[in-house]
């Protein structure tokens, strides 16, 4: 199965993000949302856990969430890939099946 | 206000991102509120609530209204202690540049301009919380 997984909380906040990673077969896809684009910015805590989960994963992070929070999409880590609403769209129906980590 | 009106010490600890969910905005517009009854307010920022005094939040993308310009007009309300924590911005690999800039206004050195924000550790807010009359967590 190739299986979509969103996330919409700060990893700071719960194990959503550590968990969804944990869980996630290889190819799969992570795509941040809401509160959870805290996860793919560089120099945080978390930077070494998605830097060294990109090798598994495809990771995605939502434009319009990063920008709300005045997070720069320069201090993205390298390998994520910003997409806005219509690529959300499109990566749903790309996979055959989505995952909500709430 | 009459002599001997009570004034008591109220902290509002901030821990959440602002947009994720309510807890920012609303914590926002009671500091408001108290603030306009003449207390003694003070606001912390830490975990994830320091995402709240972000600078350049552009929300036209998800829609929401972005309350962030707000958070200037705390000087106005005389809210002059913001405390942030330190060790929540170095986790997050932020620092006080990546904060907008909050002041008030000295009325005793001719209206002058001075920061608002004050850079804390645990240990100091830790001591700070404890000299509270009220404390409440949003």
């Amino acid at each position: 199965m190739n299986m979509l997984h969103t996330v919409n909380k700060s990893p700071f906040e719960n194990s959503s993000v550590s968990s969804c990673i944990s869980m996630c077969a290889k190819n799969n896809s992570i795509l941040f949302i809401e509160d959870a684009v805290i996860s793919v910015m560089k120099a945080t805590k978390f930077t070494g856990m998605i830097e060294s989960s990109l090798k598994d994963f495809k990771m995605y992070a939502l434009r319009p969430d990063l920008e709300a929070r005045g997070l720069s999409l320069d201090n993205v880590i390298e390998g994520v890939k910003i997409v806005g609403y219509e690529e959300f769209v499109d990566l749903t129906t790309e996979h055959d099946s989505v995952q909500s980590w709430l | 206000m009459s002599e001997d009106a009570i004034i008591k010490k109220f902290m509002y600890v901030n821990r959440k991102s602002p947009y994720g969910t309510i807890y920012a905005l609303e914590s926002l517009e009671v500091v408001l509120i108290t603030a306009a009854f003449d207390q003694d307010v003070s606001l912390t920022f830490t975990d994830d609530g320091v995402y709240q005094l972000m600078k350049d939040q552009k929300t036209d993308g998800i829609g929401m209204k972005n309350f962030s310009s707000t958070y200037a007009a705390l000087g106005d309300y005389e809210i002059k202690k913001i405390f942030v924590d330190k060790e929540s911005l170095d986790e997050r690999g932020l620092s006080l540049s990546d904060l907008q800039e909050l002041v008030w206004e000295d009325e005793d050195e001719d209206y002058a301009e001075k920061s608002s924000i004050n850079l804390v550790s645990r240990s100091d807010l830790s001591k700070i919380m404890n000299e509270q009359d009220i404390v409440m967590s949003f």
